[in-house]
């Protein structure tokens, strides 16, 4: 039959629905997907392309000698980290969520303090403040009367030590996350198990933790990649992981392909832990009943009960933010007359230019994704989209590797083409610049701002689009009357978090620095290195002053999340951790 | 009660449509006076929305025109203006408020043109109209679904558009509500004298708003006519079946044109005698005796007697054949008990003959 009436392409959508702007059709928007998709699974194809090159004897001597410890490092840690933010991370958001006890409130946002210390500077802190001259040996030796070295002090330099320092950071993904699903739980559930018979702590064991399951262990999933991302801690710790160990291959053996091996290993490791958290959400889907929030009723704690909640919620945020936030500023007091100088400034001038940038292209790329996901009507096309956001979950460390070698590759071809043709060669185009950095940086962090804002994005509805069209505005007017305003908040959020992540961000920002380059990260990192931890507070401080601010916007959100209102200004904030 | 002139007619012609090449819409064609209102009614995906939403401007037409107060508005080919220029406003059925925007800045969304003290009195005098004007500074999430939908009314009568589209406004809201709003919609459309189209799925809620109705099957326009020519002469047994609850017998019609349903004779009508028909009885036309002697009547018992509403909904068993039932609809002080033996008649008003489907 032939049949000459326009049939909708996978691209084609109402036409007051989205951004009908004229001009990008269906190919423009597909081509930018493929631009995308192209940029971030690149480093992950290179990376996963070296498991099948052969590298030599670099490699074989490798395997044979460093690589079990790193892989018995890596579980160790796994596990480590996993228990202790699943006690700390679930415990606590149970204990603010659920009951009421002295300082609850003033926990329910403390709590997250932590999240503002990145690993490698709580780690530099905590080495600094237990070593044999710092205070709290000092302390100690005043206090009994000890001499030299002949009382047992933990070395906090060691795997225990680095699971330590990590579980302090890093349970914040677990708290979160696991309070916002505590309370997103509808009240009635817990009530109906009292009214089954459940005392309020079985409520917990047999209706709020298995309600919650799902997004306790996206926590943990998320705390976990970061512990395997981490670099700075380990290093400075000597624990031997493929963090480490994939800068060791590169800068002491020189050879970028067998650290592309070591790190094609390392990811399997983290692939393992995505696919984990996929199949315990996967198995069962646990909608929420009820929309609307309710303040739950809480369990009123009183005597050695509410004593015990009010440590257990303390523990982490005097050991994880108070006490080394406390000797950063000491330090900072003690060493910026000679470390803040005019050199210090442009570091932090440098630092806020690179973070800002990439939280511009990010937010960029995030919202061209969010728009083209929203234009089209093609499952297949959101699921890519959705792919673009796997850079969040490769480490930093190997995501260098991955985007070294290609770039390197393409220079030297480029060098070699203009040395035959034009008889010059222009030198580092790609790799080596900021653009080699820039594109790292959006990579990793792209599912931050694509979740922040495709969450915001969903509010807009497409009959508001419609109504906008039919009250006489046009497409630009659309855009700039409902789509900016109401997405200010989402994009502001994603901005913000970026900014803060590549403030902090540093093994890619170590392994892709262009020459000349200085950041924050880096100058802590230096210092450190050579055992000025004094010295290295100013910067480190700085980083966490700058760490403060996503903290504070979260919890603003989570304090108005009790109304419905407001739980739509906390999505936008929430959806910026990658689930 | 001043009257303003009517708003412009509306004219649908050969209007067709695909989604990957299923078909929305098959050749519709229909018109309607200006000022007057018109139900699309029809069952959910039946096409009656995206009916809605070309001739709003708001999905692109494929094949037909539309025209609105004679101007083409739509056409394949041909021009198809922008919804912003159509000069129609659209009720949506989950009201799609604004919700950065106070009901008041919602309303005042269409209002650019205005200047602001202009725009202020406007919105004011609309707000009012629509009987919310104390929300003004509210925000819709603070609102109940009933108090949203007025001001999303408000928002789009504010520009004053020639033409009101309104996909499905009353069915979110709960029955007190829709009573409500549905007379204030009446009433304000008729004083603007703004033609408007219903999207509904309520045969009731067409047949109490409209002017005209038009039903809608597998995007199929299945009858089109004034409410009382739709529901006294279905044109076929799903529009008789569609427009109120149905009982449905099949039959052969007899040598003299009488079709025995076993229930009672029915005319066929126009259908030849041999044929194979198939006879709708709505459920009030199922008289309840309690004669029993009556020899025009069949006997039957009362298996189930449930009064609803205003009406006991009566299920019947016939005497003389166990296990074959037809429901009746009576009002409630003629209700019988349950166990009853009844005298059961056929009132031809609500009697409707078709052919049998299958043999067609």
């Amino acid at each position: 039959m032939p049949d000459d009436s326009p049939v909708t392409a996978p691209f084609a959508s109402p036409r007051a629905g989205i951004l009908p702007f004229r001009l990008p059709t269906g190919a423009v928007w597909g081509l930018g997907l493929a631009t995308v998709l192209g940029a971030v699974l690149l480093p992950i194809a290179t990376v996963l392309a070296h498991l099948f090159v052969p590298t030599g004897d670099l490699w074989t001597h490798l395997a044979s000698t460093v690589l079990p410890r790193y892989v018995a490092n890596t579980l160790w840690l796994i596990a480590g980290v996993g228990a202790l933010t699943l006690i700390g991370g679930v415990g606590t958001a149970w204990l603010v969520s659920l009951c009421r006890f002295p300082g609850r409130r003033f926990f329910s946002w403390a709590l997250l303090l932590p999240f503002a210390m990145p690993a490698y500077v709580i780690a530099y802190t905590y080495t600094g403040l237990l070593d044999f001259a710092g205070p709290v040996q000092t302390g100690l030796r005043d206090l009994f009367g000890w001499t030299g070295a002949d009382y047992p002090a933990p070395n906090i330099r060691s795997l225990p030590g680095a699971i330590a320092m990590l579980s302090l950071v890093l349970y914040p993904y677990v708290y979160l996350l696991s309070r916002s699903a505590f309370l997103e739980q509808s009240i009635c559930s817990l009530e109906v198990s009292r009214t089954l018979g459940c005392t309020p702590a079985q409520a917990m064991w047999r209706v709020a933790l298995p309600l919650a399951r799902p997004s306790i262990v996206a926590g943990m999933a998320l705390a976990l990649l970061e512990a395997l991302n981490e670099f700075g801690a380990m290093q400075h710790f000597g624990v031997d992981t493929f963090t480490t160990g994939i800068f060791r291959v590169w800068l002491a053996d020189g050879s970028p392909a067998a650290a592309a091996k070591l790190a094609s290993v390392f990811l399997i490791f983290v692939f393992a832990i995505l696919a984990l958290e996929r199949r315990s959400r996967g198995r069962a889907a646990f909608h929420h009943m009820s929309i609307r929030y309710r303040p739950l009723p809480g369990w009123r704690l009183t005597g050695w009960r509410a004593a015990f909640a009010v440590v257990f919620c303390a523990t982490p945020v005097v050991f994880g933010f108070a006490a080394p936030a406390g000797a950063l500023l000491w330090w900072t007091w003690l060493s910026a007359a000679e470390v803040v100088d005019a050199d210090f400034i442009r570091l932090l001038v440098t630092s806020v230019v690179l973070a800002g940038s990439a939280a511009l292209v990010t937010v960029a790329v995030a919202l061209f994704l969010a728009y083209a996901a929203r234009r089209s009507a093609s499952r297949l096309f959101r699921g890519l989209t959705r792919l673009a956001a796997l850079g969040y979950a490769v480490p930093g460390a190997v995501l260098a590797v991955g985007i070294v070698i290609p770039f390197a590759a393409l220079d030297e071809r480029i060098n070699a083409l203009g040395g035959e043709i034009f008889g010059l060669s222009p030198g580092l185009i790609f790799s080596g610049t900021v653009f080699a950095l820039l594109f790292a940086y959006a990579v990793r962090f792209l599912a931050i701002s694509y979740g922040a804002i495709d969450g915001g994005l969903s509010r807009v509805t497409g009959h508001m689009d419609d109504a906008a069209r039919t009250l006489g505005a046009n497409a630009t007017g659309v855009v700039r009357r409902i789509h900016a305003p109401m997405l200010r908040p989402s994009i502001a959020a994603a901005g913000l978090l970026i900014f803060v992540d590549v403030l902090k961000e540093l093994p890619a920002t170590l392994l892709l620095r262009p020459f000349g380059i200085d950041t924050l990260a880096l100058r802590t990192y230096e210092y450190a290195t050579d055992e000025q931890l004094v010295e290295a507070a100013p910067s480190a401080l700085a980083i966490v002053l700058a760490g403060v601010l996503p903290v504070i916007l979260l919890s603003r959100a989570m304090r108005r999340s009790s109304e419905p209102r407001e739980a739509e200004e906390i999505a936008p904030i929430a959806a910026g951790t990658p689930v | 009660m001043t009257s303003a002139p009517p708003g412009p007619d509306l004219s649908i012609d050969g209007l067709t449509h695909r989604f990957d090449r299923v078909a929305a819409l098959e050749d519709i064609s229909l018109e309607i006076g200006g000022g007057q209102i018109l139900a699309l009614l029809g069952p959910s995906g039946c096409g009656k929305s995206t009916l809605l939403r070309l001739v709003a401007g708001l999905e692109a037409i494929q094949r037909g025109s539309i025209a609105i107060g004679g101007r083409k508005v739509g056409a394949a080919p041909g021009p198809d203006l922008p919804p912003e220029q159509r000069n129609v406003g659209f009720l949506f059925q989950d009201y799609a408020l604004f919700p950065h925007l106070s009901a008041a800045d919602n309303v005042g969304f269409g209002l650019q043109h205005l200047g602001a003290a202009e725009r202020r009195n406007r919105v004011g005098e609309v707000l009012e109209r629509v009987g919310v004007s104390g929300l003004a500074g509210a925000y819709p999430h603070t609102l109940s679904g009933g108090q949203q939908q007025r001001i999303a009314l408000a928002r789009a009568l504010a520009p004053s558009p020639g033409m009101l589209l309104l996909d499905e406004p009353l069915s979110d809201l709960d029955a007190r509500q829709r009573h409500g709003l549905a007379d204030t919609l009446l009433a304000v459309l008729r004083e603007t004298g703004t033609t408007a189209v219903v999207v509904t799925h309520d045969p009731e809620e067409a047949m109490y708003v409209a002017d005209r109705i038009g039903v809608l099957r597998d995007g199929r326009l299945m009858q089109f006519g004034p409410p009382t020519a739709v529901y006294d002469r279905p044109a076929s047994p799903f529009v008789a079946k569609f427009m109120s609850d149905s009982n449905r017998l099949t039959g052969i019609v007899g040598e003299s044109g009488i079709i025995d349903t076993g229930w009672g004779t029915v005319d066929s009508g126009s259908l030849p005698p041999g044929r194979s028909a198939q006879v709708l009885i709505r459920y009030q036309g199922v008289g309840i005796g309690f004669d029993v002697a009556n020899s025009g009547a069949v006997r039957a018992r009362v298996l189930r007697s449930r009064p609803i509403g205003g009406n006991t909904l009566v299920v019947l068993e016939a005497a003389d054949r166990p296990g074959e039932t037809l429901y009746a609809r009576t009002p409630a002080r003629h209700a019988p008990w349950e166990g009853d033996c009844v005298a059961v008649t056929l009132d031809p008003a609500h009697v409707f003959v078709f052919p049998s489907a299958n043999a067609k």
